[in-house]
């Protein structure tokens, strides 16, 4: 198990190293933030003072041999823009990011799971299969009008819900989080739903799927001819076994939920990490891209270990230290 | 100054009576601050946000005409020396007195703000010596005369000299973030908040709200929904799409203004030959747009009264200068060129194009309102006369380091940018987009045509040297006509922009486009 996980954090540097030198000569090809950052009002011999300062006045090769330098003494650099270290700003935002993450993938567990359940024990009722058409507009419909349906229905017309940004936070235990106060649930609702959608969908199928496959198999069968209850027959025998499956796409999908949750934080004016990386992008912040996406890649990584020794818990078979991974 | 307003305070939709006391209110931006030290970084978005919390020597009012600020009087006493009077018994939010000492602290820390993106120090920069003759007066002795100092100096706004080793880290944060303006500041959350309160002692006067909080909302749609929804009580930026549905909304007061940003066409007049200019058959061609017949051709051939109607829904105002009038400095005998596509024809052919030639606009899609629909607009114009015209957009993050180009000049032939004239007098512009480029003066900066004309360029100098406002003004209407009689650039409209309240609230319209609560009234 440690040679696995050694192995697997020497592969995630690896993919690091390839991903700063992506970003670095992408964000060299799109131009110079320069002519967004500073004023219009400004003199030639500022503008040069400040190419000079953020080093953009080097060679590619320069800048990025500077930027390996500082990063082997774990200096990501500061923001051009807002000018603090930039692996600060974005480990500021991911609180709010990972509520948001949590609250969805909880959401489409509970929802998900259930309803495929249904579905898979009872494909052709007119629930279950009410169930599969509505999981396909789960799929289809754009996140970004999802989202302003959402504001529209909810927050314009019925007033029920905040249209978006953050609420207050409560604490307990000593953390600060939206979970702990009604303002901060509230705010929380709409946004989780537009991004739990999707992967409800997903969850839902999913389940059907296995549920489908796991009932006619034998073991089933078997624990029904010997009169087991109903419940019993899916709860322990046909939850346990789709379970391998469901953990490694929920495992996954919470990391690309985190990773891409920038629509649903735009549109809801969420302060999380997407909404930090959209507007770097668009003002060519290198620092902040290069330390988001190092911190986005160790959480894929992170999220993949913790799915394999998962693994092993759920399946006794697996043996993480036979994998060639 | 407003002498014939076109368009100012048009506050449209039905405003429902009941005026319910707002005491605490919500404005909603389309963009967040980079920080709150009113040092760190120039740049519209943070400056009207801090501009509420400190004071500056002399205040912009709505239409960007000078008032008294933390000084009451203020004149020339020689060319090149300046003595303002302070105002006396201001206080800033901590209690300490303000005097002289603040403002020297303020000036002298403005070229010196660790990691700023954009200085202020550009505004401060003439002064040579800083005289304090009293705790409340103050001479400013400059490099020559220096006619735009006052100006200049409303941009930058006092700090307290207590805060003497304050970082912007500690502005941020919140203990050094003591102005003497209305409002104090509570609170700052980098991408969600920034919370304000009244200073009840504020020598203006006690403002008009408890509370102002501040969220910037980027996505324009969710910016309306979230007024709508009655979470916010002003949004800034209404988007021209929605202004049609939110007018025969009952419960939203729309208000419009003029702004002082022109959006304009730079033609590459200088280059013998042009990236993006060719025959009709695609070979290299001597460059047509160094002509001064043929860019004005390209002007008469925009049909502005089409552009403002169609593209911009009936919300700008067609141009024929750098700025709209009643700002300091325009000239009055300038029309918006008038529309004539069979003047445009002639002059082409007289010119030697009488078939025209091939050109590429490029334009931002991202950065001015309907900035792309613009400019497709204007290559439909343009190819109507026989100028056969592509178009290609692209984010300002690419665009604008490309029009900016190299020392070779601009990596376009005709590009679509705005100004907006941050001093509201024109020689903001005139300095910047239309003298010959010359770095170590820093005029012609942002000239990205590289147009170049000695007797515009006299006059405007002229005009830089001349301390009486009224000579001044003058002067600067002359070169105004000089550059446009050349077509130094093509201006199409000036920007209006639109805020949108709650019923019972309405906006004062800025010409700066800055969204602030004193602007805010109740109705």
């Amino acid at each position: 198990m440690t040679v696995f996980i050694i192995r697997r954090i020497l592969q995630s540097l690896l993919v690091v190293a390839v991903m700063t030198v992506l970003v670095f000569a992408g964000v060299y090809a799109i131009g110079n933030p320069i002519e967004i950052l500073i004023s219009q009002d400004a003199t030639e011999a500022e503008r040069v003072a400040a190419i000079a300062r953020l080093g953009l006045d080097k060679s590619l090769p320069e800048q990025y041999l500077a930027f390996l330098g500082n990063l082997l003494q774990g200096d990501l650099g500061r923001s051009f823009v807002f000018g603090e270290p930039a692996l600060q700003l974005v480990l500021d935002r991911f609180p709010a990011t990972m509520e948001l993450a949590i609250c969805a993938m909880l959401l489409s567990i509970i929802i998900g799971v259930p309803l495929g359940l249904y579905a898979g024990l009872k494909p052709n009722s007119l629930a279950g299969r009410s169930i599969m058409t509505g999981s396909i507009f789960g799929f289809s419909l754009p996140n970004f009008w999802q989202g302003l349906m959402l504001i529209m229905v909810f927050a314009v017309i019925l007033q029920w819900l905040p249209a978006g940004g953050r609420g207050e936070r409560g604490v307990f235990l000593g953390i600060e989080s939206s979970f702990f106060s009604w303002d901060g649930l509230s705010h929380l609702i709409l946004p989780a739903i537009n991004l739990a959608l999707f992967k409800t969908s997903l969850v839902i199928r999913l389940t059907r799927a296995s549920v489908r496959e796991t009932i006619n198999l034998d073991y089933v069968k078997f624990a029904r001819a010997k009169g087991l209850k109903p419940r019993r027959v899916i709860g322990l025998h046909v939850l346990k076994n789709i379970m391998i499956p469901l953990v490694t796409i929920i495992g996954l999908e919470f990391g690309s939920v985190i990773a891409f949750a920038v629509v649903t934080e735009t549109v809801f004016a969420w302060p999380g990490m997407g909404k930090l990386i959209i507007d770097s992008i668009f003002q060519l912040d290198r620092p902040v891209i290069v330390a988001y996406l190092i911190v986005i890649v160790f959480l894929f990584i992170t999220i993949n270990l913790v799915v394999d020794i998962l693994y092993a818990v759920l399946d006794p078979r697996v043996r993480l230290s036979d994998q060639k991974a | 100054m407003w002498k014939s307003v076109s368009v100012a305070t048009v506050a449209m939709g039905l405003v429902l009576g009941g005026s319910a006391q707002a005491e605490d209110i919500v404005i909603a931006v389309a963009s967040e601050v980079t920080a709150m030290d009113p040092h760190y970084h120039n740049t519209g978005n943070n400056n009207q946000i801090v501009g509420v919390i400190y004071d500056r020597l002399l205040h912009q009012d709505s239409n960007q005409q000078l008032g008294p600020g933390l000084a009451v009087e203020w004149g020339p006493i020689a060319d090149d020396v300046w003595e303002f009077k302070l105002r006396e018994g201001v206080t800033f939010h901590d209690g300490s007195a303000f005097t002289a000492e603040d403002v020297v602290f303020s000036y002298e820390r403005v070229p010196n703000v660790p990691n700023s993106p954009s200085s202020f120090a550009v505004y401060t920069a003439g002064i040579a010596e800083i005289i304090v003759v009293d705790d409340y007066t103050m001479q400013f002795r400059t490099n020559g005369p220096y006619p735009l100092l006052p100006i200049d100096l409303s941009t930058v706004q006092i700090v307290s000299s207590e805060m003497a080793d304050a970082t912007t880290e500690d502005y941020n944060a919140g203990p050094a973030s003591v102005g003497t303006g209305p409002y104090r500041f509570v609170s700052y959350t980098p991408g969600e908040s920034i919370v304000l309160e009244a200073n009840p002692d504020y020598w203006g006067g006690a403002p008009e709200f408890d509370t102002v909080t501040y969220r910037p909302i980027s996505s324009d749609a969710a910016r309306v929904a979230a007024l709508l929804a009655g979470d916010v009580d002003l949004i800034a930026n209404v988007p021209t799409s929605d202004i049609a549905t939110l007018e025969d909304n009952p419960d939203v007061v729309l208000s419009q203004g003029v702004s002082n940003r022109v959006i304009y066409l730079h033609v590459d007049s200088r280059r013998v030959y042009s990236p993006y200019v060719t025959d009709n058959d695609g070979n290299e061609i001597f460059n047509p747009l160094q002509d001064v017949n043929v860019r004005r051709a390209i002007s008469m051939a925009i049909d502005r009264d089409t552009i403002v109607e169609e593209v911009m829904e009936g919300i700008a105002i067609p141009a024929g200068q750098v700025l709209p009038e009643g700002f300091f400095g325009v000239s009055e005998n300038l029309e918006v060129l008038e529309y004539d596509p069979d003047g445009a024809r002639a002059l082409l052919a007289e010119a030697g194009y009488p078939d025209g030639f091939r050109l590429t606009i490029h334009g931002p899609n991202d950065r001015y309102i309907n900035d792309e629909q613009i400019a497709q607009a204007i290559a439909q114009m343009l190819t109507r006369v026989g100028i056969t015209t592509e178009v290609e957009t692209m984010p300002r993050s690419v665009y604008f380091g490309r029009a900016t180009g190299d020392e070779n000049g601009s990596e376009f032939s005709l590009m679509l940018v705005g100004w907006g004239s941050g001093t509201g007098e024109a020689s903001s512009p005139l300095r910047a987009l239309l003298h010959t480029r010359d770095d170590e003066t820093g005029l012609g900066r942002t000239n990205r045509g590289r147009f170049s004309s000695a007797p515009f360029d006299a006059t405007l100098q002229l005009a830089l040297n001349t301390v009486d406002d009224e000579l001044r003004a003058d002067l600067l209407a002359r070169a105004t006509e000089i550059a446009m009689r050349e077509v130094g650039l093509i201006p199409t409209h000036f920007q209006v922009n639109t805020w949108g309240s709650r019923a019972g609230l309405s906006y004062i319209p800025r010409t700066d486009e800055y969204t602030r609560p004193t602007n805010l009234v109740i109705e």
